[in-house]
C-alpha cells in the first residue's frame, strides 16, 4: 500500500507514529468502502435477495411463532377432528384436533433452531479441523482419511444411526447432523487455507515474527472465509431437510413437540383421509430450504466466482 | 489401467477400516446396558448374561474391537435375538429390494439430468434453459419423502393409479413389481435429478466455448454430432463425480423412501430396529450400506481412469 513505502522513508519518530496513524485509518476506510461494495452487489443480486428475504421471513415467524399462532399447538380438541382447511383452520386439524398451522409456526421455530445450532457447530468444528489439517502438516494425513471415512456413509445413514444410538432428542439431532456435514465443511476450509497459506504476505507476517494464532486468525482465516460461508449456506438448506428425515423417522425431537419433520409422519398415517396434515409442513420446507439455495447460488456468485457450477 | 485399478483397489482399505471402526463405536455410544434391549422384553437374567458375555459388553473397548474385527474378517455381523437370525441374512435378504430402488433411481435421475442439463447448455439464456434451472433447484430444495408423499396422495389416493405402498417381488409378480416401483423411483429420481442438472449445463457450457468445438462447427458437422461426440464427451468428467455422489444419496434416500412406500427394504429394517432398540442390526445394515457405496465411489474413480488417460498417470 501506498502509506506503507512512505512510513518506511520518514526516519523521525515522531512522523512515522503519523504516517502509521493515517495508514490506519486509510485501511480502515477501504475496509469499510469493501463492505458497502460487497453490500451493494448482495443486495442487487436477485437470487441473493429473494433467498435472504425468504430467510427473513422464516427467521421472523420462528421467532414471532407464540405471538402469530392462532391456537395451542399441543391441545387436543376433539370436536375438531381431521377437519380440511378452512377460514377457521387454514391449514386444517390433525387427529387430534390440534391446529396444523400451529403446529407448523411451532415446527418451523424448532427446525431452523436445531438447524442454526447445526451450522454454528459445523462452522466451528470445520474451522478448526480443516485449519488444522492444513497448518499442522504431520496431522493432516491422519485428519483427512479419518474425515474420508465419515464421509463414506451416503447422506444421512450416519446421522440416523448416531440419533439412533444416542436416543430421540433435539440435541442428538443437532450432534448427529454436526458429525455429518463437518466432514465436507473441514475439507472445504482446508482446501482454502492450503490456497492462502502459499501467498506472499503470509510469508511476509512470518518474516516479521507474528506468532501463530495471529497468523491463522489474521491471515489465513481471515482470507480463506468465503468459500466456508457460502458452504454453511447449503449446510443450513441440508440441515433442514435432514432434520425433518430424523424427526420423520422418529429420531427427532420426540412428541408432543411440533417438528416439521414428525408432523409429516402423523400425516403419513392419515394419508387417505386427511392430505393437508403432510402437504403443508412439507411445503413450508421446500420454501425455506428454496430460499437458503438460492441465497447461497447467490453468495457464490459473488464473493466465491471460482466455486461457481454454474454461469 | 491394471496398475491404476489395483492402486484404487488398495485405497479403499483404509476407508473401510474407518468405515469399520465408526460403526462398532456408535454401539458405544449407547447410553446404558444395552445387553437387556438386544435380549428383548422377554428375555431371562441367563440370556442377559450370556449376552452380555458374547457382545463381551463386560470386557474393555480394545478387546471388543479386537472381537468385532475378528468376527468381520470372517463375514460375521452378529445376531439379532429379537429376529431370532443372523444379522448378515436378515440384510442381505432385503438388500434385493433397496439396491434396485437406489439403482434405478441413479438411472433415471442420470438420464433427465444430464438431457436438461444439455438442452440448457445448448438454449443457453434461453426460456428454456431459464425454466429447466428453476426446475433443478425447486428438485433440489424439495424433501424427497415428503414429495414421496404427495405423489401417494396425487397418484394413489386420489387418482387411484398405482398403489399407496406395498410391494411385490418381480419373480413373483413382474408388472405388480413395476407398478409398487414406479413412485418411489420418480421420488428419487425428480429430487436429485437438479443436481446433475446444474453440473451438466455448467460443464457443457465450458466445453462448448472450446476451440475444437468451433472447428468442429466450421467444417460443417452436424449438430447432434457436435453435441454428443465432441462436447459431452469431453464435459463428462465433472458430471460422472456428481453422478458417484448422487448414488450415495440415493442409498441414503432410498432407506428413508422405503419407510413412505413400507418397501421392504434395507432402510424399512433399520428404521423398524430403532424402534425396536435391536442395535446389531442397525449397526450391521449402516456398515453394509456404507461398503455398498464405499465400492460405488470405487467404481467412479474406476470409471475416471477410463474417460480421461491422464487420470490415470497422475496418481
Amino acid at each position: 500500500m501506498a502509506g506503507s513505502t512512505r512510513g518506511c522513508a520518514m526516519t523521525a519518530d515522531l512522523a512515522a507514529a503519523d504516517s502509521a496513524i493515517s495508514l490506519r485509518a486509510e485501511m480502515a476506510r477501504a475496509r469499510r468502502r469493501r463492505a458497502l461494495q460487497l453490500l451493494r452487489r448482495l443486495v442487487g443480486h436477485p437470487s441473493f435477495l429473494v433467498g435472504a428475504l425468504i430467510l427473513a421471513l422464516f427467521v421472523a415467524v420462528a421467532v414471532l411463532a407464540p405471538l402469530i399462532a392462532p391456537y395451542d399447538p399441543n391441545k387436543n380438541n376433539y370436536r375438531y377432528v381431521l377437519m380440511p382447511p378452512s377460514a377457521q383452520f387454514w391449514f386444517g386439524t390433525d387427529a387430534y384436533g390440534r391446529d396444523i398451522l400451529s403446529r407448523v409456526l411451532y415446527g418451523t421455530r424448532v427446525s431452523l433452531l436445531i438447524s442454526a445450532l447445526v451450522v454454528i457447530c459445523t462452522g466451528i468444528l470445520g474451522t478448526l479441523l480443516g485449519t488444522l489439517a492444513s497448518y499442522v502438516r504431520p496431522l493432516d494425513g491422519i485428519v483427512m482419511r479419518g474425515l474420508d471415512g465419515l464421509m463414506a456413509f451416503p447422506g444421512v445413514l450416519l446421522a440416523i444411526a448416531l440419533a439412533a444410538a444416542l436416543g430421540p432428542s433435539a440435541t442428538t439431532v443437532v450432534i448427529a447432523l454436526t458429525v455429518t456435514f463437518t466432514p465436507r465443511t473441514a475439507r472445504v476450509v482446508r482446501s482454502g487455507v492450503i490456497v492462502v497459506q502459499g501467498m506472499q504476505y503470509v510469508e511476509a507476517a512470518q518474516a516479521v515474527g507474528a506468532g501463530h494464532a495471529r497468523i491463522i486468525l489474521r491471515y489465513i482465516l481471515a482470507n480463506a472465509l468465503s468459500p466456508l460461508i457460502v458452504q454453511l449456506t447449503f449446510v443450513f438448506a441440508v440441515s433442514i431437510i435432514a432434520e425433518a428425515i430424523l424427526s420423520f423417522l422418529g429420531v427427532g425431537p420426540p412428541p408432543p413437540a411440533a417438528s416439521l419433520g414428525n408432523i409429516i409422519a402423523d400425516g403419513r398415517s392419515y394419508i387417505q383421509e386427511a392430505w393437508w396434515i403432510a402437504v403443508f409442513p412439507g411445503a413450508v420446507i421446500a420454501v425455506a430450504v428454496l430460499g437458503l439455495n438460492l441465497m447461497g447460488d447467490g453468495l457464490r456468485d459473488i464473493i466465491d466466482p471460482r466455486q461457481r457450477n454454474e454461469r | 489401467m491394471i496398475l491404476f485399478v489395483a492402486r484404487r483397489l488398495l485405497s479403499a482399505i483404509p476407508v473401510l477400516f474407518v468405515v469399520s471402526l465408526m460403526t462398532f463405536l456408535i454401539m458405544w455410544l449407547v447410553p446404558g446396558d444395552i445387553s437387556a434391549e438386544i435380549g428383548g422384553a422377554d428375555a431371562t437374567p441367563a440370556q442377559i448374561e450370556q449376552i452380555r458375555q458374547q457382545f463381551g459388553l463386560d470386557r474393555p473397548l480394545l478387546e471388543r474391537a479386537v472381537q468385532w474385527y475378528g468376527n468381520l474378517l470372517h463375514g460375521n455381523l452378529g445376531y439379532s435375538y429379537l429376529l431370532d437370525r443372523s444379522v448378515v441374512a436378515a440384510v442381505f435378504e432385503r438388500l434385493p429390494v433397496t439396491l434396485p430402488l437406489a439403482a434405478l433411481g441413479l438411472v433415471l435421475a442420470t438420464l433427465m439430468g444430464t438431457l436438461l442439463g444439455i438442452l440448457a447448455a445448448v438454449r443457453h439464456n434461453s426460456w428454456l434453459d431459464q425454466s429447466a434451472m428453476v426446475a433443478a433447484l425447486i428438485g433440489l430444495s424439495i424433501p424427497d419423502f415428503w414429495f414421496g408423499l404427495v405423489l401417494v396422495i396425487l397418484f394413489g389416493v386420489t387418482l387411484g393409479w398405482l398403489p399407496t405402498g406395498g410391494y411385490v417381488s418381480f419373480t413373483d409378480d413382474f408388472f405388480g413389481w413395476v407398478r409398487c416401483m414406479t413412485l418411489p423411483t420418480l421420488t428419487l429420481a425428480f429430487t436429485q435429478m437438479g443436481v446433475i442438472a446444474r453440473m451438466t449445463r455448467s460443464s457443457m457450457l465450458d466445453v462448448l466455448d472450446q476451440d475444437y468445438v468451433r472447428t468442429a462447427r466450421a467444417k460443417g458437422m452436424r449438430r447432434g454430432t457436435i453435441i454428443f461426440k465432441h462436447a459431452l464427451r469431453n464435459a463428462l468428467v465433472p458430471i460422472v463425480t456428481v453422478v458417484g455422489l448422487t448414488a450415495g444419496v440415493l442409498l441414503s434416500g432410498a432407506v428413508v423412501i422405503e419407510s413412505v412406500f413400507s418397501l421392504p427394504g434395507v432402510g424399512r429394517l433399520i428404521v423398524g430396529s430403532i424402534q425396536r432398540r435391536d442395535f446389531p442390526i442397525i449397526q450391521g445394515g449402516l456398515l453394509v450400506t456404507a461398503i455398498v457405496f464405499v465400492f460405488v465411489n470405487l467404481a467412479v474413480d474406476i470409471l475416471y481412469g477410463w474417460l480421461d488417460p491422464r487420470v490415470r498417470d497422475d496418481r
